[in-house]
């Protein structure tokens, strides 16, 4: 039985079609909409929570909506291995919610910042990148304006230790120049897992990056290998 | 019935990026005097509690909780007699 995915709509969420359709059509997999009041999660293999603004960035990008109905049952789906991908505002919500560690600040020069940058793969131990090579450099959009991401020195080190910093900003070369890292994140970092791996949040957007006509199609690798590894769950 | 007033700042130990364009501004307006801005987020709750400490605990519960996030936040609470 082929594994079906879930995207949470909050109030608020605009990249929920974006996702869609890397699933649904590019990908062809089965696909459904959760609103966030929804709290029935059976029947989903895999849950992912899209970019926007949700609930307008009040308060903080993503506080709101870690506190949606939905959210309790998505802690409950990733205690029991359930795996999740944040993008975004997705990664801001599930920051807020405690299933990764850290928070995001306003971009370091304060711009909403919009544009293809790239990423180097740094682990491939996950369910999300285990079909990437280690250091693999992917083309793939950015849009936030809160994404520097930051995290006590102390919880930095575990990051590392653990091999979970997943992605980091680089050139096109993958190298980790300065200005590659332009939003000011810690150490680079794009991308982070949570200590069980089955979480995965991203700043940068793949799911606008499974066509070609649309700048780039490097974020498809992300997509192909959730589903070689759903396949064989 | 007592009103609580929320300070919400940056960390003393991150750059806040607001504060010092803010303060270059000043700077450029002659106000060299000014030596350091922080920009933050005030929030008022009015709560109903029979004490100032219970209006203080429950004002403290809605910043650790959803208000102020501690990570890259601190956070004061001043409370008033309604």
């Amino acid at each position: 039985m082929s594994a079906t995915f879930g995207v949470i709509v909050f109030p608020g969420s605009n990249c929920d079609h974006d996702a869609y359709h890397a699933l649904a059509h590019v990908m062809n997999a089965k696909t459904k909409f959760l609103w966030h009041k929804d709290t029935d999660l059976s029947g989903i293999d895999f849950l992912l929570v899209p970019g926007g603004f949700s609930y307008g960035d009040y308060l903080r990008s993503g506080a709101i909506a870690s506190f949606s109905p939905i959210m309790q049952s998505v802690v409950d789906f990733v205690n029991k291995g359930g795996p999740v991908l944040g993008i975004c505002n997705g990664f801001q919500i599930l920051l807020e919610a405690g299933l990764l560690p850290g928070a995001m600040l306003h971009n370091e020069k304060l711009r909403y910042v919009c544009k293809q940058i790239y990423l180097r793969c740094e682990s491939t131990d996950t369910m999300f990148t285990r079909a990437l090579q280690h250091g693999q450099v992917l083309q793939v959009p950015v849009a936030h304006g809160e994404g520097n991401y930051f995290i006590g020195e102390e919880n930095l080190k575990r990051l590392q230790d653990n091999d979970q910093i997943i992605f980091r900003y680089c050139n096109a070369e993958g190298d980790l120049t300065p200005e590659a890292n332009f939003n000011g994140s810690a150490d680079h970092i794009a991308g982070i897992c949570n200590e069980n791996r089955n979480v995965l949040g991203m700043m940068p957007h793949p799911e606008r990056a499974v066509e070609k006509q649309l700048g780039s199609d490097d974020g498809k690798i992300i997509f192909e290998s959730i589903l070689n590894e759903l396949a064989v769950a | 019935m007592y009103k609580a007033t929320v300070n919400v700042t940056l960390r003393t130990s991150i750059l806040d990026p607001q504060g010092k364009a803010a303060h270059q501004a000043l700077h450029n307006l002659g106000l060299k005097e000014v030596n350091k801005v922080r920009i933050g987020k005030l929030i008022e709750m009015d709560i109903s509690a029979d004490s100032e400490e219970k209006a203080r605990a429950i004002a403290t519960d809605a910043c650790t909780r959803l208000l102020a996030n501690e990570v890259m936040e601190d956070f004061e609470i001043i409370i008033h007699e309604n």
